[in-house]
């Protein structure tokens, strides 16, 4: 069974004036159709105003779809009563890493979830437990949210939705904000998560690099998802990704450039290493 | 600058202060305060003394960071303190003019300044050795009795714990919004109040802005972490009395009755 | 010689046990005309380091000099500094305060003491070059997106018609469309108003595409002061600090390794493309 299924998602967010009439209407969502496997590792790309946060809030029942149903673990997002048990399988991880720590102590936020779903106390501690061993902020657990780094930071909130044993992340672009080491900190926490623990990952991100380990990829715009597949496919299509004004990795971009002025290089070359042997054969 | 406050700082530290309920703390806060108001002669102030620094001690917080929130209230313990060596009637020692000064006077203002400072570093060994999270706890659990007259009491306490934990965030705001105007060359140091009033503008308005959007983004999250008020809740760490703190409320209620009975009965037939 | 930083020094929290010594001995020339990027993981002192360059924050010993006067004297009027150095916050959205997005670029030409018109013109002027369309000049700036929103705060500083123009990390929080846009804008800005640009950045690769020299920043001092390629050669030290070269670079050195005769200098792709097209071009050919 799929973890997450998307049929036909249409979400509109309508604009009204002062009276209330309808001042402008704003698809977000044109028909989307998702389907994510439990234990896969997805990406969703686009720029701004593509509906990639749109869809993520929908994923953890904070939107509900104007028309069309997503299932999240086999419950319909749209029916009330499941709403707590829809973001208990599905959390959520947001960008900004300061407002989404509620207090003032590292251990006790990660406790806020289950606190929240009435977890035993014995067990809630077990849980905090885990889930920031699980990040590798175990040590930070008495400290204060404000010193930690960004990347530290984003890691207690990611240790604060495993707390309620979820069977789905949704990470809306936790890296945006960060530096590159806070990046990488927080991309190997997502990785080991997925690893170790099994969790769905459905990370939403500009940076392309942060992408190229994913299952799949998801590319949106305009409320469409326009391309997917594996990395390898996706990134083989340099000239299509650049028309929904996304970001190549360098060393494709440079690969594609190499072969349109007549090397033989194959399309969709990831990573340095692989480039390294092409050329290199290419001199043999 | 701004970042001096120590407002909702926490301290974090291993001792017995800090691992004592909340409410013992806010029970034995007020206990001090009471007894610091009513005392009076010297043996009651060496005593409130000795106990103030013996809870200092055993807190493993720093004297310094004590002092620090003495501070902000520099200004008006002078005030206090010249009021009450002015205004005192009495027994004149000295005097120029209009002023004199009495020997009550003496006595009345070093007494309303040490109680002062010792009521700001008091308060303050709570709120350094309690997370603002416990102290909600605290509060909301010494509150709950008043849920029943429809006080919304966890939605005050939870109100209570975001605020303080937004409060040091929205400080480093403010710095780096007024720092930002500045290299757009506004000036909030001079000209005359208006014009000081209007140089805020720049400054509260993008304040205003961005609290409201973190206040929306935090609403999200919580939602999505399936808050949902207080009901159905469970805590992680929720109070419960043990030994110490039954240990602490003996030595709190000892040390008040002492006080009392300093206040009353060493007063009364001794002096 | 725009700014020169003689020997600064900055601590905070002096006297108490957390004093911390951000910048130690800088000394730095800014030329006229010049693209430079400061690099530097958080916490490195960079972004401390440029407000000491239009006076936010005040040396704890030292001296600035702007276009040869010291910016510490008595007399100086550091207001007007603020005005010739432009500098751009991180995340310079979160300024925006008037209600129409003209009055908010008109706010710091006002603030140098302009009369409404000039402010005015200078305000269309600074809105025009950054690209923004006409018919949003009299909306509210909170009803942009990202992109446009960070334009306008440019804007709101290039009004001033600032010498230098400082930017900290200006690409922050945006897509890679957004990204793009504001880099083209300041690339343009240098080239046809010849501003010295002081880019502040992580991204190793937006640097080595646009800046003539790099400044490393480490633990509060200056560890490489360079063209690019020189920086860059010391991808290994980087590394230790958390920093890294290009993609590139890294390729570059790896072919060579291999026996590859290219040339490591290589920072950008189209250096890399030309210099592995000279050596395997002829080749296939």
């Amino acid at each position: 069974m799929s973890i997450i299924e998307a049929k036909q998602l249409v979400h509109e967010y309508i604009r009204r004036d002062e009276e209330g009439n309808v001042e402008s209407i704003q698809t977000a969502l044109d028909h989307v159709d998702l389907h994510v496997e439990p234990g896969q590792f997805i990406a969703i790309l686009g720029h701004n105003g593509s509906g990639k946060s749109t869809l993520a809030k929908h994923i953890n029942a904070l939107l509900m779809p104007n028309e069309g149903t997503l299932y999240v673990d086999g419950k319909d997002t749209k029916d009330e009563k499941n709403i707590w048990d829809v973001r208990q399988t599905a959390g959520m991880v947001f960008q900004n890493p300061d407002n989404q720590i509620i207090a003032s102590v590292v251990e006790e936020d990660v406790g806020f979830g289950p606190e929240n779903i009435g977890v035993p106390t014995e067990e809630i501690w077990q849980r905090v437990e885990k889930s920031l061993r699980s990040v590798g902020m175990w040590e930070y657990r008495a400290h204060s949210p404000n010193k930690l780094s960004g990347g530290q930071k984003q890691r207690v909130a990611i240790a604060g939705v495993m707390a309620m044993q979820p069977k789905c992340i949704v990470l809306d672009e936790p890296t945006a904000m960060l530096d590159p080491c806070g990046r990488k900190e927080v991309l190997r926490a997502v990785h080991e998560l997925n690893r170790k623990c099994g969790v769905t990952i459905i990370l939403i991100t500009h940076y392309m690099e942060e992408v190229v380990d994913a299952d799949q990829i998801f590319v949106m715009d305009e409320g469409h998802i326009v391309m997917q597949g594996t990395p390898k496919k996706i990134f083989s299509d340099v000239e299509q990704l650049k028309k929904y004004r996304l970001d190549v990795p360098q060393i494709t971009l440079l690969a594609y450039e190499l072969k349109k002025e007549g090397l033989p290089i194959p399309d969709g070359i990831l990573t340095r290493e692989e480039l390294v042997k092409i050329l290199e054969q290419q001199v043999k | 600058m701004l970042k001096d406050i120590t407002l909702g700082q926490y301290y974090p530290a291993k001792s017995v202060i800090h691992q004592l309920d909340p409410r013992v703390k806010l029970f034995g806060t007020m206990l001090f305060i009471i007894s610091l108001f009513s005392f009076r002669g010297i043996p009651a102030f060496v005593l409130a003394t000795i106990f103030l620094i013996w809870v200092i001690h055993i807190s493993k917080v720093p004297f310094s960071y004590m002092v620090k929130g003495l501070k902000s209230i520099v200004v008006l313990m002078i005030i206090t303190g010249l009021f009450n060596l002015f205004l005192t009637p009495g027994e004149v020692l000295v005097k120029f003019g209009i002023f004199k000064i009495t020997y009550e006077g003496i006595s009345s203002a070093v007494l309303m300044v040490v109680r002062l400072m010792y009521l700001i570093i008091g308060t303050s060994v709570m709120t350094l050795t309690t997370t603002p999270n416990q102290l909600t706890d605290g509060l909301e659990k010494a509150l709950m009795p008043f849920s029943k007259i429809k006080l919304p009491v966890h939605e005050i306490a939870m109100m209570m714990s975001i605020a303080l934990r937004f409060i040091p965030i929205l400080i480093e705001e403010t710095d780096k919004i007024m720092k930002a105007q500045m290299a757009r060359g506004a000036d909030f140091e001079n000209g005359n109040l208006l014009k000081k009033a209007k140089a805020m503008v720049p400054l509260l308005v993008p304040l205003f802005v961005s609290a409201f959007r973190r206040a929306n983004d935090l609403a999200m999250a919580m939602e999505a972490r399936c808050y949902h008020g207080g009901s159905g809740r469970t805590k992680m760490k929720p109070l419960h009395y043990d030994k110490t703190d039954k240990i602490a409320y003996v030595t709190l209620i000892s040390y008040f009755a002492l006080m009392l009975v300093l206040r009353f009965v060493w007063v009364k037939y001794i002096v | 010689m725009a700014i020169q930083l003689d020997k600064i020094n900055y601590s905070y929290s002096v006297g108490s046990a957390y004093e911390v010594h951000a910048l130690r001995d800088i000394n730095l020339t800014i030329e006229d005309g010049q693209f430079i990027g400061i690099i530097g993981h958080t916490g490195s002192g960079k972004s401390t380091l440029i407000q000491h360059m239009n006076g936010l924050i005040r040396a704890t010993s030292g001296n600035i000099y702007y276009n040869g006067e010291d910016i510490y004297a008595q007399d100086y009027d550091m207001r007007s500094l603020r005005s010739k150095v432009g500098l751009v916050f991180q995340y310079p959205e979160h300024q925006l305060f008037e209600t129409t997005i003209f009055d908010d670029v008109c706010y710091g030409p006002k603030n140098q003491g302009l009369s409404k018109d000039e402010a005015g013109l200078r305000a269309f002027e600074a809105l025009k070059s950054v690209g923004l369309k006409e018919e949003l000049y009299y909306q509210s700036p909170f009803d942009l997106s990202g992109g446009q929103k960070r334009r306008v705060a440019i804007a709101g500083v290039l009004a001033m018609r600032p010498e230098v123009l400082i930017l900290d990390e200006p690409t922050a929080g945006l897509d890679p469309k957004g990204r793009d846009e504001i880099l083209a804008l300041i690339s343009k800005m240098h080239k046809e108003r010849k501003i010295t640009i002081i880019l502040v950045s992580h991204s190793m690769e937006d640097v080595a595409e646009y800046v003539e020299r790099i400044i490393v920043m480490n633990h509060g001092q200056v560890m490489f002061d360079d063209v690019p390629h020189e920086v860059f050669r010391h991808y290994k030290e980087l590394e230790k600090i958390s920093l890294a070269a290009p993609q590139v670079t890294y390729l570059m050195h790896e072919l060579r390794e291999k026996g590859l005769p290219v040339d490591v200098n290589a920072t950008t792709i189209e250096e890399a493309k030309s210099e592995i097209m000279k050596v395997l071009g002829k080749k296939t050919c």
